[in-house]
């Protein structure tokens, strides 16, 4: 571990999830066990196999979109965050901003906007939309559709320094964002970085894109039912928006001007998987690897964790090759350590997830209070975790691990504290 | 003052219009009938674009299961990377590759052409556009093509083709994401959390859907092919091309205990950003020259400049420059703007120029011939047409 001085903290938290806004209301839901999941309002659900989602539907943007709406959701919580660690000045963050985004392009109204435009009847081809593009006034749709519109979009609002770096892992993109933010403290380059993983790209064809590739659940009836990890009947994730920020802090500069900690983030891990596009390789060795380099870097023995925040997708797979690696890394203690899986409640946050999870985690301490596994009604014999079944529990953990595994191979996993 | 926590270039990968590696790139740009432009014109007039030399895919991806898993953007990351692991001489080493962490700057990948040409000729008269959208997305689109889109993906397939598994971090964002890939690797490198890194992307122009959303912001060149700088009076203008570039970044130290030879050193790297208002970008640069300042050596130094094309971001970047003085290339004349792999193509052909004692040959009347045997270092510089401002000082190692 890292001397003292730059032991990483979290003074600042923020989250948006289909529960709700804010810590409070998300804590009030997730430990009454409700679910967010619903009928998808936001487009025709006709012919779809999946008709569900963690929608965030309380918040509107003038011109929809995902990288709009993303936006939007990162600017809130960002601000909670902000405002929470009382750090700065409004609009002058000291430090760097980076940012979990899910990948960003022209979606179909915008397409069907440059189609109108360019006059084709009967067939419309891509030099019709080239020429439309040339012709009207697109200007806007180009900048909304850089991938770097909103890292500089919430940069020029909250001041933060430097340039803000965008990351996609995949489903583990959260967890990148925050290890980008820990090294950047623990190299001495800032005393502060703002964090934030932010998805809301529910639309037709990013649902479709999932469904393609049978990796969501088409439980459709009740929505609240979907979203089953662990269980024996799991068959998929739901897809689901939100967006966690974190205000992390070197501990000597959160001590200095005497911010209340909320927890540190004292290691993280990454391992990559060599193996195929979407499944994990069948000996879990990059997961156990990862969970192992994350315990490594915090400086702690496995039997010093107290709480698993399992990345918990509910697919068939996910959820196998995840006990795979915890019965590796804890041994007999695995099925007797607590891993719930946020995701039951709120869905699969995608890009968002490593950060929602960790702020979740973080909480949990906190609060001495762990977030159940929802709609664990009948158990997998070949997965004998204890999931928190169904009810929140009280607990006194000290450290929790926070698993997060990307399409692509990619794996995070962030161990974080209670104290400093 | 060398030390062990030096940031060294130790392979190369490079593919573009110009052909595929380091000697043919040099050859191309010192070409003694003076530079040639690579250019399709005809594919997507009136934008011409600068297209992939014509690659051996089975050199670099074996398997042709993996080629067909892949759309072009990520083959062409994909080959590029195996060629820098070959040039670092770590191609198929099993133990260095699964410490080797990867960082990747990428956009997203192909859209299916055909489907959304049919979806958007149909919906204006779909009696429900919604079912309609919903079920011609569904039962258009190859199931996989998703895996090819995914910003992350090429990093997948760099892991899954090459085994570079240490780790994998993708960040997205253009210009300004190619020199942060590059920046955290030799911040990590500093800090000693890690010590061999991949780093690099990949963009391919011949696709019409890139070409569609530079067109929205008016920022493409559609006149006579001419240099970047040759298009500024006439208001400007990006002309795309396709390039794969990675590079192998490693430890002063890490190198020395493998026998690597480094071709060059990454002596300083700062990457920064503005809201684009007059002056406000030459401020950053100036800034970022401050910082590398200590390690600038003006009188055996040369630039190697990222410009766009884009009018504004180009006027003003020559501006700087012509302050600085040195002798000035401007790659996107020859290379084509490429956007995410744009910088670290630039710090490709800097180390391949400083590790060759020279700068190469002039690619516009206005700049400055040089003399061989004398280049020490150079300055990489990348501004992005809409945001975000690197530079980069490349020295021998």
């Amino acid at each position: 571990m890292t001397s003292s001085d730059r032991t990483v903290v979290v003074t600042g938290i923020g989250v948006i999830t289909s529960l709700g806004q804010g810590k409070a209301d998300n804590w009030r839901a997730l430990t009454r066990g409700v679910s967010g999941i619903k009928r998808i309002s936001r487009f025709p659900i006709d012919g779809l196999k999946t008709t569900i989602a963690g929608t965030v539907d309380f918040i509107a943007v003038p011109e929809p979109s995902a990288p709009a709406m993303s936006e939007r959701l990162a600017e809130l919580v960002i601000e909670e965050a902000i405002a929470e660690a009382g750090i700065g000045r409004p609009g002058d963050f000291p430090g760097p901003l980076f940012l979990a985004l899910p990948p960003v392009e022209l979606e179909w109204p915008q397409r069907q906007a440059l189609a109108a435009a360019s006059g084709a009847n009967d067939s419309v081809t891509y030099d019709d939309l080239l020429r439309a593009a040339d012709s009207g006034d697109f200007t806007a749709y180009f900048r909304r559709f850089l991938f770097s519109s909103v890292g500089q979009n919430l940069a020029d609002r909250f001041g933060a320094k430097g340039s803000p770096i965008a990351t996609s892992t995949a489903c583990a993109s959260g967890g990148t964002a925050i290890q980008l933010g820990v090294e950047a403290i623990r190299r001495g380059e800032t005393d502060a970085a703002l964090v934030v993983g932010t998805d809301a790209s529910v639309n037709p064809e990013s649902l479709i894109r999932f469904s393609l590739l049978s990796a969501l659940s088409t439980r459709n009836d009740p929505p609240s039912s979907a979203s089953r990890p662990f269980s024996k009947d799991r068959e998929g994730f739901v897809m689901a928006e939100g967006a966690g920020a974190l205000v992390l802090e070197s501990l000597s500069s959160a001590r200095a001007r005497g911010a209340t900690i909320l927890g540190t983030v004292a290691g993280c891990g990454e391992a990559a998987d060599g193996f195929h596009r979407t499944r994990s390789s069948p000996d879990g060795k990059p997961i156990i690897a990862c969970m192992r380099k994350g315990l490594a870097d915090a400086g702690l023995d496995p039997d010093k964790i107290g709480y698993i925040n399992a990345h918990g997708t509910g697919t068939p797979e996910n959820d196998k090759m995840e006990w795979v690696g915890v019965s590796a890394v804890f041994g007999e203690r695995a099925g007797s350590i607590p891993m719930s899986s946020n995701k039951s409640m709120i869905g699969h946050t995608l890009t968002a997830a490593g950060a929602i999870e960790a702020i979740f985690s973080l909480m949990a301490m906190r609060n001495g209070v762990l977030p159940p596994t929802i709609n664990y009604d009948i158990p997998d014999p070949t997965l004998p975790v204890d999931c928190v079944p169904n009810v929140a529990r009280a607990a006194d953990v000290a450290y929790a691990i926070s698993n997060s595994f990307g399409f692509g191979g990619q794996n995070v996993c962030v161990v974080l504290g209670r104290e400093p | 003052m060398q030390h062990e926590r030096d940031a060294l270039i130790t392979g190369i990968g490079l593919i573009s219009c110009l052909g595929e590696g380091a000697d043919a790139h040099w050859a191309a740009l010192n070409d003694p009938n003076g530079f040639q432009p690579v250019l399709d014109r005809a594919s997507f007039a009136p934008y011409a674009v600068h297209p992939m030399t014509a690659l051996t895919l089975d050199k670099q991806i074996p398997k042709r299961g993996d080629q067909r898993q892949m759309e072009a953007w990520q083959r062409i990351g994909t080959y590029a990377a195996g060629a820098a692991l070959e040039s670092a001489g770590i191609k198929g080493d099993t133990a260095i590759l699964e410490r080797t962490d990867m960082i990747v700057a990428a956009g997203g990948g192909e859209r299916d052409y055909a489907v959304d040409q049919s979806i958007l000729s149909a919906l204006p008269k779909a009696e429900n556009p919604g079912a309609y959208l919903n079920e011609h997305l569904l039962g258009d689109i190859r199931p996989t093509l998703f895996l090819a889109q995914l910003s992350n993906l090429l990093a997948g397939n760099i892991s899954l083709v090459h085994g570079v598994i240490g780790s994998s971090r993708t960040f997205m964002g253009e210009e300004t994401s190619g020199a942060d890939a590059v920046r955290i690797a030799c911040a990590r490198i500093g800090a000693g959390s890690g010590d061999i890194f991949l780093v690099g992307g990949s963009y391919n122009a011949q696709r019409a859907d890139v070409l569609l959303h530079y067109a929205m912001g008016r920022t493409l060149w559609k006149g006579e092919p001419t240099s970047v700088q040759g298009r500024m009076p006439a208001g400007g203008g990006m002309t795309i091309g396709s390039v794969g570039c990675f590079l192998v970044i490693e430890s002063r130290a890490h190198a020395a205990a493998r026998g690597a030879r480094a071709l060059a050193e990454i002596a300083g790297i700062e990457t920064g950003r503005c809201q684009r208002l007059p002056h406000q970008a030459s401020e950053v640069a100036e800034g970022q020259l401050a910082a590398l300042g200590a390690k600038l050596d003006p009188s055996d130094s040369a630039v190697i400049s990222g410009a766009s094309g884009a009018l504004e971001a180009t006027r003003e970047e020559l501006d700087w420059l012509a302050t600085l003085g040195l002798p000035t290339r401007l790659t996107a004349t020859a290379l084509g703007h490429s956007v995410e792999p744009s910088f670290v193509a630039n710090l490709a052909l800097a180390a391949i120029a400083v590790s060759r004692g020279a700068l190469f040959a002039p690619l516009d009347a206005s700049e400055q011939v040089t003399a061989a045997g004398t280049l020490k270092q150079a300055l990489v510089t990348g501004w992005g047409p809409w945001r975000g401002e690197s530079l980069a000082l490349v020295t021998r190692p």
